[in-house]
C-alpha cells in the first residue's frame, strides 16, 4: 500500500478513487485496533465493526481535520474512541446508577485500626473527625447531581460516558459538573484553613 | 453519597488539590490528542508542550484510556514499516 500524504488522503477519500482509499483506511484502522486491543477480549468481528464504524465517522468528519498531525494518526484517534465507547456501553449495559450507588451505600468508614498493627486512639479519633468534616463539606458544598456523579465515577468506577447517559447529560457536561465540584471543595478547604497536605498527612501510614 | 473510605479520600483530596480553573473538557482534549500522541511518540516532551492535555489525561479515565489505545494502535503502524 502506497503511503499517502495528508492531502492525498483527503483528496482520495473525497474523489474518484474513494473506494480504494476507504479500503486502505479500513485496513489501517483494523490493524491498529487489533494490535492495540489484543488484551481486551474482543473478537475479530468486533474489530471489523469498530474499524468500519470508525471509517464512517472519519468520512463524516473530514472537514474537521486540522492537519496538526498525520491524517492516519487523527483517524486512529477516531477509531480508538469509537471502539472504547462501544466497549464501555457493552460492559456497563446491565449496571444501573441505582445498583452502583446502592453497592457503596452501606459501607461504614473503616478506621485505620484494622490495618495498623499499633493503632493510636488519638490518631483514629482525628481521622474520624476529618472524615466527618469532609463528608460535611461534600454535603454542604455540592449539589445532589454532583454528589451522584462523584459517587458513580469516583467511588463506583463508572466511565464518564456511561454515568453521563444515565444522568441525562453528555460526557463534557459531566466533566464540567465534576470540575465545578472539585473547585467548590478546593475553595471550601481553603476557607477552612486546611491544605490538602494536612488532610493527606493525617491518613498517611505511620 | 456513600461515606468515603480512607483510600478514596486520599485520591479525592489529591484531585481537589490538582484542580485548576482552566481545565479542558473531554472534547477539547480529544481535539488535540493526535498531536499530543505524536509528540509523545517522537520522544518530545508532550506534557511540557501541551500541559492542559496532560492535566486532563491525569484526571479523566475515559480520555486516558483512549490515549493509551491510540498510542498502542500507532505502534502497530510503526512495526509495519520496518
Amino acid at each position: 500500500m502506497a503511503e499517502r500524504s495528508n492531502q492525498e488522503w483527503l483528496d482520495d477519500l473525497q474523489g474518484a478513487s474513494q473506494d480504494a482509499a476507504v479500503v486502505d483506511l479500513r485496513a489501517l484502522l483494523l490493524r491498529g485496533l487489533r494490535y492495540g486491543m489484543a488484551s481486551y477480549g474482543v473478537t475479530e468481528a468486533d474489530l471489523e465493526d469498530f474499524a468500519q464504524d470508525a471509517v464512517l465517522k472519519v468520512l463524516d468528519n473530514l472537514t474537521t481535520f486540522r492537519g496538526e498531525a498525520r491524517f492516519t494518526t487523527w483517524a486512529q484517534k477516531v477509531a480508538a474512541r469509537v471502539a472504547l465507547s462501544e466497549l464501555r456501553r457493552r460492559r456497563w449495559r446491565d449496571v444501573s446508577l441505582q445498583d452502583l450507588l446502592a453497592e457503596h451505600e452501606n459501607s461504614d468508614f473503616t478506621p485505620a485500626v484494622l490495618t495498623d498493627p499499633q493503632p493510636d486512639p488519638g490518631k483514629i479519633a482525628m481521622q474520624r473527625m476529618m472524615m466527618d468534616k469532609i463528608q460535611r463539606m461534600i454535603a454542604e458544598e455540592l449539589t445532589d447531581k454532583q454528589r451522584q456523579a462523584m459517587a458513580a465515577v469516583m467511588q463506583g468506577g463508572m466511565p464518564l460516558q456511561e454515568a453521563a447517559v444515565r444522568m441525562g447529560t453528555n460526557r463534557n457536561a459531566l466533566y464540567k459538573l465534576l470540575h465545578d465540584a472539585r473547585q467548590r471543595l478546593q475553595q471550601r478547604l481553603l476557607r477552612e484553613g486546611l491544605t490538602p497536605d494536612d488532610v493527606l498527612a493525617l491518613f498517611a501510614e505511620g | 453519597m456513600a461515606p468515603l473510605q480512607p483510600d478514596q479520600l486520599a485520591g479525592m483530596v489529591q484531585m481537589i488539590a490538582a484542580t485548576r480553573p482552566d481545565e479542558l473538557t473531554c472534547d477539547e482534549c480529544f481535539e488535540q490528542l493526535d498531536r499530543f500522541a505524536e509528540l509523545h511518540l517522537a520522544g518530545k516532551s508532550a506534557a511540557e508542550a501541551m500541559p492542559l492535555v496532560k492535566d486532563h489525561l491525569d484526571r479523566c479515565g475515559d480520555c486516558r484510556e483512549e490515549f493509551e489505545l491510540l498510542l498502542a494502535a500507532l505502534q502497530a503502524e510503526g512495526l509495519r514499516s520496518e
